[in-house]
């Protein structure tokens, strides 16, 4: 038998009482002689911000730094930006990214003896003013296409109109508010493989299995003008001209397939303006950069980056080893919004409006003070690579190496630092936008992950997969934020909207569902 | 159908005679001359299954021919749209689409109320008490006693099964009436695969049946499919199905199964 305790005594039952009701003195013992370090505070491309100041080690949490660089730049509180900050250790080349609760605990880490009373470089990198919500739930489950769906885009104004385009012929446009469908687009003869609203949000292109592309009026749900015929196979890529370049009082568009050559629409007018051939193979991919020059990706393993005005060949680019499956810009997100931002006001006149767009655009390219939109190119040969066309032609800034399996897809995040890669081998991939290094893989499906899509502030990502689920990750920590089951079969197109507030996703169970927090 | 692989073990163990390849190489070369020995002298009805046999070989010979040749037909493929409508980045890649499309079937089968009970073989011929087990009459106690039986018709035995203390042991379930493996087929993709068996459902005769675990014709048994690749609607893979026995293991010296969707 065990001993038994005897049962404790009245004393102990008091001290016992009295040690629960008082609150335990829990400060530490002096936050003050853990001495201090300069900080020297540059923004990401370098440039000094403010003077070099003493931080005392106990109050060196990344908030408290965040708020003492908004008051050293002068802000009001009521501006103050977000900041995250990386560090670098004086004296060699390593850059910490994630900042630690114990600074001083890190620095000793890497070897710096006396880490007091030396200057230690902070890069602060701006965050996202507002905040998007981890969608959480289902918010409505919208039957209405008798084949899976095949593609869904929100529209750039707002989160309350998304396109499908299904294997049923037909694209549809739903509103997300009530869950009810909007406009039925019949018209196609084959399988609707992509959509693409315009950056102003008055039109939407879809592309398809017979071989034509067509525009559409998503206010009224009539065709606009005729079908664009020209293709010889079927079309599967699209891209739309970015707002603020639009010419002659008329938007243009790329739209490419399975026939190798990327055809150039002037969408009022209905005519082809350029034809861009040399493809030997499919085009997988087709984008449209806001410095004018138009990216294609193909299955003959080859980029081609082309002059739209006039139609040329600039750069041609072989370096991957298989197909290219996506293209992603640095700067999608600003173009495929256009003038619309998180604020919701629009200029009233047109000027302001391209202004206003253009500003998006060279925000969201700026790097160094430079021009310079990248792109990142995914691969079946389990690679990607990292391009600077504008300032680096055809040398590749970085190789992307990690995957396992064939990418899918690859997509910038919208504040253009971070990179995210879709695999066959069920992992979402983050890397590190400005020099391509690998940061953290996020694991959790049990199936190929065919998509993923942003938020609008960078700090979520959702990814829908073979596996019949969507996840939603925090980027910052690689932790999944949520889990949403509730699709019955495979999940081929995902989309966070642009403003944050809503999550589609469609795939092969024929039911459009979007998902709110 | 081996329980066991005996054969490779005793390989691992002995290694192979020294002149096995040699003795492989002279029954291969000999084989042209034995069929025709057999084609020629062979009378009565081995002549006529040996004609049977010959005629579905060259049958099999002449489509392998024939597919070698359409293989080496330089040009474009036939171009056609598959079934199901696949997103872009899908279309062009050769998939191996079957067991999801098995998977789907299943999903689709559910939503039919109907067919949610449906099992291939509906009716099964019962099997007495009598048939099924044996009276144990070796020993002296043992035949005073008369509750000992032997279960006559093959089983399914836990991996974790231990047998009880001999004294107490009512059924004994003979080693080489067990299975492990059954062959299942998916009936509408005619892709037939070998998996471990994971358990007895139900057998319809009787829940002792169940129990014991008895295989016998009709019997719902679970079966491992966890190396199909079929995922559950919360994104997890699919580990057990069931999947009916559809022949007589007892008369076959196999399991055979198909898969209930």
């Amino acid at each position: 038998m065990a001993t038994v305790a005897p049962p404790p005594s009245k004393r102990q039952r008091r001290e016992e009482v009295e040690r629960a009701t008082i609150q335990q003195d829990v400060t530490p013992i002096s936050r003050d002689d853990l001495g201090s370090f300069k900080a020297n505070f540059v923004d990401s491309d370098g440039n000094q911000l403010t003077n070099v100041i003493e931080i005392n080690f106990g109050d060196a949490t990344e908030k408290n730094v965040s708020v003492l660089l908004n008051t050293l730049l002068g802000r009001d509180r009521d501006d103050f930006t977000p900041y995250r900050f990386r560090i670098h250790i004086p004296g060699k080349d390593i850059i910490v990214d994630q900042y630690p609760t114990d600074l001083l605990a890190l620095l000793q880490k890497h070897g710096v003896t006396n880490p007091f009373e030396t200057t230690i470089t902070l890069s602060a990198e701006p965050q996202s003013v507002f905040k998007v919500q981890a969608v959480s739930r289902l918010a409505h489950r919208i039957p209405g296409h008798g084949q899976p769906i095949l593609a869904a885009q929100f529209s750039p104004v707002s989160s309350k109109l998304l396109a499908t385009g299904s294997g049923d012929n037909t694209a549809r446009i739903w509103d997300t508010e009530t869950g009810t469908p909007r406009h039925t687009l019949k018209g196609h003869t084959g399988w609707v493989l992509g959509v693409a609203w315009s950056p102003d949000g008055a039109r939407l292109a879809t592309c398809s299995m017979d071989k034509t592309v067509r525009i559409w009026d998503p206010e009224t749900g009539k065709p606009f003008g005729s079908d664009l015929k020209g293709h010889t196979k079927w079309v599967q890529a699209m891209a739309w001209e970015p707002y603020h370049l639009w010419r002659d009082g008329s938007a243009r568009l790329a739209s490419a397939g399975k026939d190798g050559s990327c055809r150039i629409w002037i969408v009022n007018s209905g005519r082809t303006e350029h034809v861009l051939g040399g493809h030997k193979g499919a085009i997988s991919c087709v984008r449209w950069g806001g410095t004018g020059l138009i990216y294609t990706g193909s299955h003959d393993k080859s980029i081609r980056v082309w002059d739209a005005v006039k139609g040329t060949l600039v750069h041609n680019m072989t370096i991957h080893g298989h197909w290219i499956n996506y293209i992603a810009l640095s700067s999608d997100h600003a173009l495929r919004t256009g003038y619309f931002d998180h604020t919701k006001d629009v200029p009233a006149t047109e000027e302001g409006k391209v202004e206003k767009a253009r500003e998006r655009f060279e925000k969201a390219a700026r790097i160094n003070g430079k021009i310079a939109e990248r792109f990142v190119s995914a691969s079946d040969d389990f690679t990607m690579y990292l391009w600077d066309p504008t300032n680096n032609s055809t040398k590749p800034v970085a190789r992307l190496l990690g995957h396992q399996n064939k990418v899918n897809q690859v997509q910038f995040s919208p504040d253009g630092t971070l990179i995210a890669s879709a695999g066959w081998d069920n992992a979402t991939k983050i890397w590190n936008a400005r020099d391509g290094k690998f940061l953290k893989s996020l694991r959790g499906h049990v199936g190929p992950v065919y998509q993923c899509g942003w938020s609008a502030d960078s700090r979520l990502l959702v990814t829908g997969s073979k596996d019949c689920t969507l996840k939603v990750w925090n980027v910052r920590n690689g932790n999944l934020a949520m889990d949403l089951p509730g699709h019955e079969d495979e999940v081929y197109a995902v989309d966070w909207a642009a403003d944050g507030k809503m999550v589609a996703s469609g795939g092969k169970d024929k039911a459009v569902r979007t998902w709110r927090n | 159908m081996p329980q066991n692989e005996y054969i490779e073990r005793a390989q691992k163990l002995h290694g192979k005679r020294l002149d096995t390849e040699e003795r492989a190489r002279k029954k291969a070369a000999r084989e042209g001359h034995k069929a025709s020995e057999n084609a020629q002298n062979l009378r009565g009805l081995r002549a006529k299954l040996y004609a049977k046999d010959r005629h579905a070989q060259k049958i099999q010979m002449r489509k392998t021919i024939k597919q070698h040749e359409e293989r080496n037909v330089k040009g474009a493929a036939e171009e056609k749209d598959p079934a199901n409508p696949i997103p872009a980045y899908l279309l062009d890649r050769a998939n191996p689409t079957n067991a999801k499309a098995l998977s789907s079937q299943i999903k689709n089968k559910r939503n039919e109320k109907a067919a949610r009970f449906s099992v291939p073989i509906p009716k099964v011929k019962g099997i007495s008490e009598e048939e099924l087990f044996k009276v144990v009459k070796t020993g002296k106690k043992i035949a005073k006693k008369g509750w000992k039986r032997v279960v006559t018709k093959p089983t399914f035995v836990g991996p974790d099964f231990t047998r009880r203390p001999v004294k107490y042991e009512r059924f004994i379930r003979p080693m080489g009436l067990r299975y492990k493996k059954a062959n299942v087929t998916h009936p509408t993709l005619n892709v037939t695969v070998q998996l471990p068996i994971l358990g007895v459902k139900k057998n319809p005769n009787n829940p002792l049946y169940t129990q014991l675990g008895v295989l016998t014709k009709g019997t719902i048994i679970e079966v491992n499919v966890s190396d199909l690749g079929i995922v559950t609607a919360s994104g997890k893979i699919a580990w057990g199905r069931y999947a009916q026995v559809t022949n007589n293991p007892e008369n076959d010296g196999c399991l055979n199964a198909v898969l209930l969707v």
